[in-house]
């Protein structure tokens, strides 16, 4: 075997690092392209300033320990779970919800979609499955249905609108991508 | 949540030592897992160590090696070119796990450093030696189907988590740390311990050693290799039983073999006695069954989980099948 305990090769000298909280800071997020900042504890969740400093209540809470997707937002490009990441950790870090997708009145095409398909029902993980399948096409991983359910394995809907939500994710993929 | 306070580290060195001093501080990567025990009280740390703008995220083909920082995300591994032509295995195992925003969250330090998902070690109220040693184990005659057949002690049958870290065990891989005196690194096969009498001692990891990166020596026989995952779902779901293969054959012959085994071992579970009689040997079904059947002729099964020993048995000789 090839294992080696840590040797010694230099010491280190450097600096405390700040220390944040753990009472209220000023946080600063862009959201949706806006700069806000608010004053959360370090414990806070995106979800919950998100939800709760913001007003952005698009992002809905439903297992708050990454089960379900209902929480999903982009941060720097791509799908994550809201509710399992700090917000103190998105500074920095351009976060897009589902109220950044549409285009003034102009409904994302993803979000017509969803409504043009009836794909969803009680509306609750709406707002994560769209999140999701936009990254999703981003992604490049909705070759077929298979794929686009495996790719969307992490968003539940318990109303089991799962054949309408891919379609509208095919219809999506179908209308913008390039035949050429 | 408990308070805690938060610290964003840009250096390697400042992370190690702010950690290292502190024995409240802990170190905040992907968090997909901490968050969540966090919250649920299983993890107190008084200070986070967010690393997540460290200079870790890499994925490099030196000579002889591919080096994979422990920052870069599960995603990001899967998807390299290099991973999936020259280690299908590992970019399998990784898109097998967890979900399409876990794994852009996750990155493969954290990956290795998850914690068991016995539904005792999660639960404050239950007896768990893991987490408050010499409390006893609740898992031993409790509900038990997902836990350990093989590496279990008395003291913990919790089944090692990680899909990932079973195609790393298989490939030999190295796990590189850095501490506040220099660096380590560790075989695959040393980095995770037994639970023996010792359940809450997981790795040889000391507190405030990071680990930077993932070393996969090259193996020209993994480009021939599978990772065959079986589960209760078909996706979003840990494995029940899950092997790690590699195959090369010479005019009929194993030449070449190379198996791990996850979700029924209390480490990623390196088939070495299924190896050592696979070498040699025809590549037909009797072989693969009696090399299966040897490594699982240990197995120590409850009640509830004694269906993994036949389960893990069929699925070796299913993964071999699809590379002869």
């Amino acid at each position: 075997m090839t294992t080696q305990k840590p040797t010694a090769t230099r010491p280190t000298d450097t600096g405390p690092l700040p220390v944040r909280g753990p009472g209220p800071v000023p946080v600063t997020l862009t959201v949706n392209g806006a700069e806000h900042r608010v004053d959360i504890e370090p414990r806070v969740s995106l979800l919950s300033a998100l939800r709760d400093s913001l007003l952005l209540t698009g992002a809905k809470r439903g297992c708050d320990q990454g089960t379900c997707g209902a929480c999903t937002v982009h941060v720097e490009g791509r799908r994550v779970l809201a509710c399992l990441t700090l917000a103190i950790a998105c500074e920095g870090r351009p976060i897009t919800t589902v109220e950044g997708l549409a285009d003034g009145d102009e409904l994302h095409p993803m979000q017509r979609e969803f409504i043009a398909c009836d794909a969803f029902q009680c509306g609750y993980c709406t707002p994560g499955q769209i999140m999701s399948a936009v990254a999703l096409l981003d992604e490049g991983h909705a070759s077929d249905d298979d794929e686009i359910r495996e790719w969307m394995s992490g968003n539940l809907c318990r109303c089991a609108t799962y054949p309408h939500i891919t379609a509208a994710i095919r219809a999506v993929r179908d209308t913008t991508s390039d035949p050429s | 949540m408990r308070p805690l306070t938060y610290s964003r580290a840009s250096a390697v060195a400042d992370a190690v030592h702010a950690v290292t001093v502190d024995p409240e501080s802990a170190y905040l990567a992907g968090g997909t897992t901490e968050i969540d025990l966090l919250r649920q009280d299983v993890l107190t740390p008084g200070r986070l160590v967010d690393i997540n703008d460290l200079p870790l995220t890499g994925i490099e083909e030196t000579r002889g090696a591919l080096v994979i920082g422990a920052l870069a995300r599960m995603s990001d591994v899967a998807a390299a070119p290099a991973v999936r032509t020259r280690y299908p295995l590992l970019a399998q195992a990784l898109e097998a796990g967890a979900s399409a925003q876990l794994r852009h969250m996750a990155t493969m330090g954290g990956n290795l450093l998850q914690r068991v998902r016995c539904g005792y070690f999660r639960d404050t109220e239950s007896p768990c030696n893991k987490r408050r040693p010499g409390s006893g184990c609740g898992a031993l005659t409790g509900v038990n189907r997902g836990h350990a057949v093989l590496g279990t002690s008395e003291h913990c049958i919790a089944t090692h988590p990680s899909d990932a870290a079973v195609a790393l065990t298989a490939l030999d891989a190295r796990v590189h740390t850095r501490t506040t005196a220099g660096h380590g690194a560790y075989h695959i096969d040393d980095f995770f311990l037994l639970p023996g009498d010792t359940p809450h001692r997981e790795h040889p990891l000391e507190h405030g050693e990071l680990i930077t990166s993932i070393e996969i020596p090259d193996t020209p026989t993994a480009r021939n290799s599978t990772y065959l995952k079986v589960r209760d779902r078909a996706s979003y779901e840990f494995a029940l039983v899950s092997v790690a293969a590699t195959l090369q054959l010479e005019q009929g012959r194993i030449s070449g073999v190379r198996l791990a085994l996850g979700g029924v071992a209390t480490k990623p579970w390196r088939a070495r006695r299924a190896e050592r009689l696979l070498l040699g040997a025809g590549a037909d079904r009797r072989a693969f069954a009696e090399a299966a059947r040897e490594e699982l002729a240990d197995a120590a099964p409850t009640p509830m989980n004694a269906f993994k020993v036949e389960l893990a048995q069929r699925a070796v000789v299913r993964a071999l099948e699809s590379l002869a």
